[in-house]
C-alpha cells in the first residue's frame, strides 16, 4: 500500500519542531542582510502569536516592538539594534540570539540562551549546533553571562568559522557527548 | 465547626489569587489543600511564564509561587495542609478530613473552588510496567524531589506540558529519545518545540506508542505511524529503547465538587470536558460558589491567577465587602489582562469556549 507521507513532510514550527526559513523570514524578527554584515544584531525567532511581550520593554534601545496587542510577533529594527544582547535571557521562549557575522577576519560571535548545566566554561571547545540540533561546527566559547539579571538562564558567547554563520543557532549539551564517549 | 467569611479549595496558583483577593477587601478567608505544601503545580514550573509585564512574564513560577505565599502570609490567611475536602453540602458546608484521621467541618459564606485538573491517561501494552508515568509525575520527581525517573524518556504528546516536561527532563540530565504525536502537527507553542529540537530531540507527528516492553520494568517501546483516520500504518513500527514513557495526553478538571455542591455542568472538550457553568466572576449556578482555574476549564497558571482573582472579588461582594461599582471597577481590570492572555490564534479557541461557559452560567444563574 502506499503511504501519504505529505503530512510530515510539511515544512514549519508546527511540523517540524523547528521554525522554517520562510517563517523566520516573514516574522520580523531578523535585520535586513545588509544590517547583519555591519555588525553584531539581534536575531528573534518568534514565529507564532503568543502572548508575550518582555523582550520589547528589555531593549534599551527601543529596537524590538510588540504593540499593544501583546499577541502580535516582535519586530526588529535593526537601525535601532545595536546587539548589546539584553534581550536574550529576557526572552521566556529562549528565541533570541546575537550574531556578530564579521567578528574578526576569519570568526564569526554568537551569544546564545543556555539553561542546562553544566555551563561551559571561558576557552573551551565545544560543538555548536544547528535548529535540529545537529553538529555545525566547533566553537570556542569567549564568555558566559550568569548575571542576576539573567535570572538563571546563562548566555554563552561563543566564537566560530565565519563559514559556518547561517547555521549555527546553540551549543550540544557538553554531558550527552560524554556520555556517548563513555559507550 | 469552623466558621469563616471564603473558604477556597485548592492552594494552587487559582486558589491563591482568590483567597490574596478576598483578604484584601477585608474577609477573613480560609484556604484548603490536600498536599503538605501550599503550591499546587507552581513550584514545579521552573522555566519563565510568557504575557506582559503585568501577568509577571518573564518571572518562573517557582518565583510566582513564592511571592504569592509570601502576601498571603503578609494577609494572614490561614492556610489548613493535608486537608482534603470531601464534600460541599447544603448551606455552603464542606466536610473536611484533616491528616487522614480527623474530620472537620468549615462553613463558610462563599466558596471558591479551585481544584485543578488530573493527567489523562493512555493505556496501550505494557503500561502498567514500572517506568510507564504521567508527564506530571515526572515533573514532580525531578523538580520536586530531584530524582530523575529515567535515562532515556519516551515523550508521549506534544503539547505544551508535553515539550516542557521534555526540556526540564533534559536540564535534570536525561535524555529524550523522542516526543511522539497522534495529530498531523504538534501541539505546543514553537518557541518550546524549537527549544527541545535545537537539544537534538525528534518529533514523530501522526505517530502513537504500540506497546511498552520489558521485563519487569521498560527496557524499550514501540511506536507506529497513523494514519489520517487514526489507523495505524503497517510495517512502520519502530523500536526505541527507552527505560521511561511519559503520558502527556492533557488533563481533565477535578470538578467533582462542583457536582457535590450542585453546580450545573457543561461539557467543553476544548476546555477539557465537563466544567461547572459560571457568570463572569466566576459565579457558579449555585450562589456563592465560585470557580477558578482548570476547575473552570483546562489553561495555564497565567490565566489560572487572573480567574482566581475574579472568585476572590466576585466572593467578596456577594458578602458586602465589595458594592457592585467596586466589584465591576476591580473585575474589569483582571478582565482586560484574561482577554490579553486569550488572544492571538492559540487563544482564540480557548476563549470562544469561554464564552459558551459565560453564556451557559449567565443562563444557569
Amino acid at each position: 500500500m502506499t503511504i501519504d507521507r505529505t503530512q510530515n513532510e510539511r515544512e514549519g514550527v508546527a511540523y517540524t519542531g523547528t521554525p522554517s526559513e520562510q517563517e523566520l523570514h516573514d516574522s520580523g524578527g531578523y535585520a535586513t542582510q545588509e544590517r547583519q554584515e555591519r555588525g553584531p544584531v539581534a536575531f528573534i525567532e518568534c514565529v507564532e502569536c503568543i502572548p508575550c511581550n518582555p523582550c520589547e520593554s528589555a531593549c534599551p534601545y527601543h529596537a524590538i516592538t510588540v504593540g499593544p496587542d501583546i499577541t502580535a510577533l516582535p519586530q526588529l529594527d535593526g537601525e535601532k539594534c545595536i546587539g548589546c544582547g539584553l534581550c536574550i535571557a529576557v526572552c521566556p521562549g529562549l528565541a533570541i540570539y546575537v550574531k556578530s557575522k564579521h567578528h574578526s577576519e576569519t570568526h564569526t560571535t554568537i551569544s546564545f540562551p543556555y539553561e542546562y548545566v553544566p555551563l561551559p566554561s571561558k576557552g573551551d571547545t565545544v560543538n555548536l549546533t544547528d535548529r535540529n540540533g545537529d553538529v555545525v561546527c566547533q566553537g570556542r566559547v569567549l564568555n558566559v553571562f550568569t548575571s542576576r539579571r539573567n535570572d538563571r538562564t546563562a548566555v554563552v558567547q561563543a566564537e566560530f568559522d565565519k563559514r559556518y554563520c547561517s547555521e549555527v543557532v546553540s551549543m550540544k549539551l557538553p554531558r550527552s557527548d560524554e556520555r556517548e564517549r563513555g559507550r | 465547626m469552623t466558621a469563616v467569611d471564603i473558604a477556597v479549595v485548592g492552594a494552587g496558583p487559582a486558589g491563591l489569587s482568590a483567597a490574596i483577593e478576598g483578604a484584601r477587601s477585608g474577609a477573613s478567608v480560609l484556604l484548603l489543600d490536600e498536599n503538605d505544601k501550599p503550591g499546587g503545580q507552581l513550584f514545579k514550573q521552573i522555566h519563565k511564564f510568557f504575557g506582559s509585564r503585568e501577568h509577571r512574564a518573564g518571572t518562573r513560577g517557582i518565583d510566582i509561587g513564592t511571592q504569592l505565599l509570601s502576601e498571603a502570609r503578609e494577609l494572614s490567611i490561614d492556610i489548613w495542609l493535608n486537608a482534603e475536602v470531601c464534600g460541599v453540602y447544603d448551606n455552603n458546608e464542606l466536610a473536611v478530613v484533616v491528616n487522614h484521621s480527623t474530620s472537620k467541618t468549615v462553613r463558610a459564606g462563599a466558596i471558591v473552588l479551585a481544584t485543578g485538573a488530573t493527567e489523562n491517561a493512555v493505556s496501550f501494552p505494557g503500561w502498567t510496567l514500572p517506568g510507564v508515568m504521567s508527564a506530571g509525575a515526572a515533573q514532580t520527581m525531578v523538580n520536586i524531589h530531584r530524582v530523575l525517573p529515567g535515562h532515556r524518556v519516551l515523550m508521549i504528546g506534544s503539547g505544551n506540558v508535553g515539550v516542557i516536561v521534555s526540556y526540564q527532563l533534559l536540564q535534570a540530565g536525561a535524555d529524550v529519545a523522542a516526543i511522539v504525536e497522534a495529530a498531523p502537527s504538534l501541539g505546543g507553542y514553537g518557541v518550546h518545540t524549537a527549544k527541545v529540537r535545537r537539544a537534538g530531540v525528534p518529533f514523530y507527528t501522526s505517530h502513537t506508542v504500540l506497546k511498552a516492553e520489558g521485563a519487569d520494568r521498560v527496557e524499550s517501546a514501540v511506536i507506529v505511524e497513523l494514519d489520517k483516520d487514526w489507523n495505524h500504518v503497517p510495517e512502520t513500527e519502530k523500536t526505541l529503547a527507552v527505560d521511561t514513557i511519559c503520558i502527556a495526553a492533557g488533563l481533565t478538571p477535578l470538578v467533582e465538587l462542583g457536582r457535590s455542591a450542585g453546580c450545573h455542568v457543561v461539557f467543553e472538550p476544548t476546555l477539557g470536558g465537563w466544567i461547572p457553568a459560571h457568570d463572569s466572576y466566576m459565579e457558579t449556578s449555585v450562589p456563592a460558589v465560585f470557580v477558578a482555574g482548570d476547575i473552570a476549564g483546562v489553561e495555564e497558571a497565567s490565566t489560572a491567577m487572573e480567574e482566581g482573582r475574579l472568585a476572590g472579588i466576585g466572593a467578596a461582594a456577594v458578602l458586602g465587602y465589595y458594592g457592585a461599582d467596586e466589584r465591576n471597577a476591580l473585575s474589569q481590570v483582571v478582565w482586560n489582562r484574561l482577554d490579553a492572555l486569550r488572544s492571538g490564534p492559540y487563544g482564540r479557541k480557548r476563549r470562544e469556549a469561554k464564552e459558551v461557559l459565560l453564556r451557559a452560567g449567565e443562563n444557569a444563574t
